[in-house]
C-alpha cells in the first residue's frame, strides 16, 4: 500500500499549507520537513505529546518566533489566495499578523477595558472612528458569545472577568480584526470543564466564517471539534488525515499508540 | 499483644538520641532566629532613634519659635541680630530644585527604561546598563562641582542674567543624577510585565512601539509612577549638589535663575559650624530636618504603595 500524502487527503480549497517546512531554535532542529495542508473554513487540529513541536509549528504561522533572537525558518508556509510564503524574510511579520490572529494557552487580556481589549486590533490598524469601533466590538463580542454578559460593563477592566470569560474575550479580540485564519494554542488548558465546553462550542460556530488551526493536548477535544487532524511526534508530522478517519483507523503505529493512550 | 514487646534498651537510647538532637536543633534554630531578629530590629531601632532625636531637639526649638511662624514665615535669618525663622524660603529652594530635577529625570529615565526593556537588543542593553550604574555610582560631590563649574558657565551663555550660584543648574544636575535610579526602577516594572501580554499584542499586528505604549506601559503604570515618586524623594533629600551649586542664602523665590538654600543645604551649613551649639539657630536644623524626614517619608511610602500595587496585578 502507498502512504497517502497529507495533500492528497484534502480535496477542498486550502487557506494555507506548510511545504517542506523546517524550524530551528538556534542549532536545534525543532521541526523537520513538515507538510501540512490547512483547509479553508475548516478546523485543523495539531495533536501530539509535549515537546513534539505542535506549538512551535502553530507559532510559525504568525511569525511569533521573530520576537526572539536566534530562531530560523526554512522551507515554506504558503498563505492563500495570494500564495505568499509567510515565513520568507521579505514578508513583514506585522502584515501576516494582521491577517492571522491568535488565541493563547492562558487568557491574556490587556490591562484595559473590555471594549479597548476587543478594539485593540482595529486601533493598532489606525481605526479611530467611534461608530466603526462600537459596531465591530459588538459584532466580535456576539461572535464570541460574550456580548450578553458584558454589554452593560464594556468600560470595566478585563481582569475582572472570569477565566472562561477572559478567554472568550481573547477570542473576540481575535475575531474583531477580521482574520482569515485564527490560531488556537491549547485554548482550554487553563479552563474548567464548563468553560472548556463553551470555548469548544464557540470554535465550531466560528468555523463557518474563518479557518482555524488549533493545538490541543486533549485528543477528545480534537476528535470533537476538528475536521482534520495532524499527529506530530519529535518534530515530525507523523500522520495527517480526516479526523473521523484518523481516530478510527490510524495508519501509523505511533499514532495508534498515542490516541489509544499507550504513550504521551 | 503490646506489653510483651516493650522497647529494648537500644530502642530507648535511640529515642533519647532523637530527643537530644531535637534539643540541639531547636537551640540552634532559636539562636539563628535571634540573630536575624536583632539585625532586623537594628534597622528599626536606628530609624526610631533618629526620629526621636529630631523630635526631642526640635521641641527645644519650638519652645522659642511658634510653629505658625516656622511654617508660614518667609524670612529665614537665623544668623541675624533680629533672627527670623520662617522656613518657606528653604522649602521653595527644595521644591524648585526638586521640580527641575524631576522634569529632567522622569522623561529621560522613563525613555531609557522603555528602550532597555522593549527595544534594546540584549547586547546593547549589556553595554548600556553598566554605564547607567556608573552614572549612579559617581559621588554626589563630583556632581556638585560639575554643576557649579561646568553646567552653570554653559547655561550663562544662554541665560546671561543667570547667577553664579543658581537653582537651575543644581536642579538639572540632580535630575541627571537620579536618571539611572528612575530608569532602573521603571525598567524592573516593565520587565515584570508577562511576556504573554506582549505576545498577545504582537499577535494582533501591533508594532514594538504600539506594544510598549498601549500594553506594557498600562500594565506597569503603577511601577513607573513608583519610580517617579522615589526619584522625587531622592531629589528632595539631595544635599551636596545644592550646597555647592545653588549657593547657601535662603531666598524666598521660585525663580530658578536665583541662588537659594534648600533644607539640606542649610543643615550642612549650620552643622559645619556657623552657629554656636545650643543656640536657637542651631536647634533649628532639627526642626527643618524633621520637615525633610516627613516629606521624604511621605514620598517613600507613596512609592512603596504604588510598587506593591503593580506587583499584585500579576
Amino acid at each position: 500500500m502507498t502512504d497517502q500524502t497529507p495533500h492528497a487527503v484534502v480535496t477542498e480549497p486550502l487557506k494555507a499549507e506548510a511545504r517542506n517546512f523546517n524550524f530551528y531554535y538556534g542549532n536545534h532542529h525543532a521541526l523537520k520537513n513538515i507538510n501540512l495542508p490547512v483547509a479553508e473554513r475548516r478546523v485543523t487540529a495539531l495533536i501530539g505529546p509535549s515537546g513534539c513541536g505542535k506549538s512551535t509549528l502553530l507559532r510559525s504561522f504568525n511569525r511569533m518566533h521573530d520576537l526572539y533572537p536566534g530562531n530560523r525558518y526554512g522551507g515554506e508556509i504558503r498563505l492563500y489566495p495570494d500564495d505568499v510564503n509567510l515565513v520568507s524574510a521579505e514578508v513583514d511579520p506585522i502584515e501576516i499578523r494582521m491577517r492571522i490572529s491568535m488565541v493563547f494557552q492562558k487568557p491574556n487580556p490587556f490591562p484595559k477595558s473590555i471594549f479597548d481589549n476587543v478594539a485593540y486590533g482595529l486601533m493598532v490598524r489606525g481605526e479611530r472612528r467611534r461608530s466603526v469601533l462600537e459596531e465591530k466590538v459588538e459584532e466580535a463580542l456576539r461572535g464570541a458569545a460574550l456580548w450578553d454578559e458584558v454589554k452593560d460593563r464594556l468600560d470595566d477592566l478585563a481582569f475582572n472577568l472570569s477565566g472562561g470569560q477572559q478567554q472568550r474575550l481573547c477570542i473576540a479580540r481575535a475575531l474583531a480584526a477580521d482574520p482569515e485564519l485564527i490560531l488556537f494554542d491549547e485554548p482550554t488548558s487553563a479552563l474548567d470543564p464548563i468553560a472548556t465546553a463553551s470555548i469548544e462550542e464557540l470554535v465550531t460556530e466560528i468555523r463557518d466564517k474563518v479557518t482555524i488551526l488549533i493545538v490541543t493536548h486533549n485528543m477528545q477535544q480534537a476528535a470533537r471539534i476538528s475536521d482534520y487532524t495532524a499527529f506530530m511526534y519529535l518534530g515530525e508530522l507523523v500522520e495527517f488525515g480526516r479526523t473521523d478517519e484518523l481516530f478510527v483507523r490510524p495508519r501509523k503505529k505511533q499514532t495508534e499508540d498515542y490516541i489509544t493512550g499507550r504513550f504521551g | 499483644m503490646t506489653s510483651e514487646t516493650t522497647p529494648s534498651q537500644q530502642g530507648e537510647s535511640y529515642l533519647d538520641r532523637i530527643r537530644a538532637m531535637r534539643r540541639v536543633r531547636n537551640a540552634r534554630e532559636r539562636l539563628v532566629e535571634g540573630i536575624l531578629f536583632l539585625a532586623a530590629f537594628f534597622a528599626v531601632a536606628v530609624t526610631v532613634a533618629i526620629v526621636a532625636i529630631l523630635l526631642y531637639e526640635g521641641a527645644v526649638f519650638f519652645r522659642h519659635v511658634s510653629l505658625v511662624e516656622f511654617l508660614t514665615g518667609t524670612q529665614w535669618t537665623p544668623l541675624f541680630e533680629n533672627a527670623h525663622y520662617g522656613m518657606l524660603p528653604l522649602l521653595t529652594g527644595t521644591v524648585v530644585t526638586s521640580v527641575i530635577a524631576f522634569v529632567v529625570a522622569a522623561p529621560l529615565g522613563f525613555l531609557i527604561a522603555v528602550f532597555l526593556s522593549e527595544f534594546a537588543p540584549p547586547r546593547v542593553a549589556q553595554v548600556l546598563k553598566p554605564f547607567l550604574e556608573l552614572l549612579a555610582g559617581i559621588p554626589t560631590i563630583v556632581y556638585g562641582y560639575f554643576a557649579l563649574l561646568f553646567v552653570t558657565p554653559l547655561l550663562q551663555k544662554i541665560i546671561p542674567d543667570l547667577a553664579g550660584f543658581n537653582m537651575l543648574s543644581a536642579g538639572l544636575v540632580i535630575g541627571l543624577m537620579i536618571v539611572p535610579y528612575v530608569a532602573s526602577v521603571s525598567e524592573d516594572a516593565m520587565r515584570a510585565v508577562p511576556m504573554a501580554l506582549r505576545e498577545g499584542s504582537y499577535a494582533m499586528g501591533a508594532t514594538r512601539f504600539q506594544t510598549a505604549l498601549r500594553v506594557v506601559l498600562p500594565a506597569s503604570f503603577s511601577g513607573v509612577m513608583a519610580a517617579f515618586v522615589l526619584g522625587i524623594s531622592r531629589a528632595v533629600g539631595e544635599t551636596m549638589v545644592v550646597a555647592i551649586a545653588a549657593g547657601q542664602q535662603p531666598n524666598f523665590t521660585f525663580d530658578p535663575r536665583e541662588p537659594a538654600a534648600t533644607i539640606t543645604a542649610y543643615i550642612v551649613q549650620v552643622a559645619m559650624g556657623d552657629l554656636p551649639h545650643g543656640s536657637i539657630g542651631y536647634q533649628s536644623i532639627f526642626a527643618v530636618g524633621l520637615v525633610l524626614v516627613v516629606i521624604t517619608l511621605f514620598f517613600n511610602l507613596l512609592g512603596q504603595m504604588l510598587r506593591k500595587r503593580f506587583r499584585e496585578v500579576y
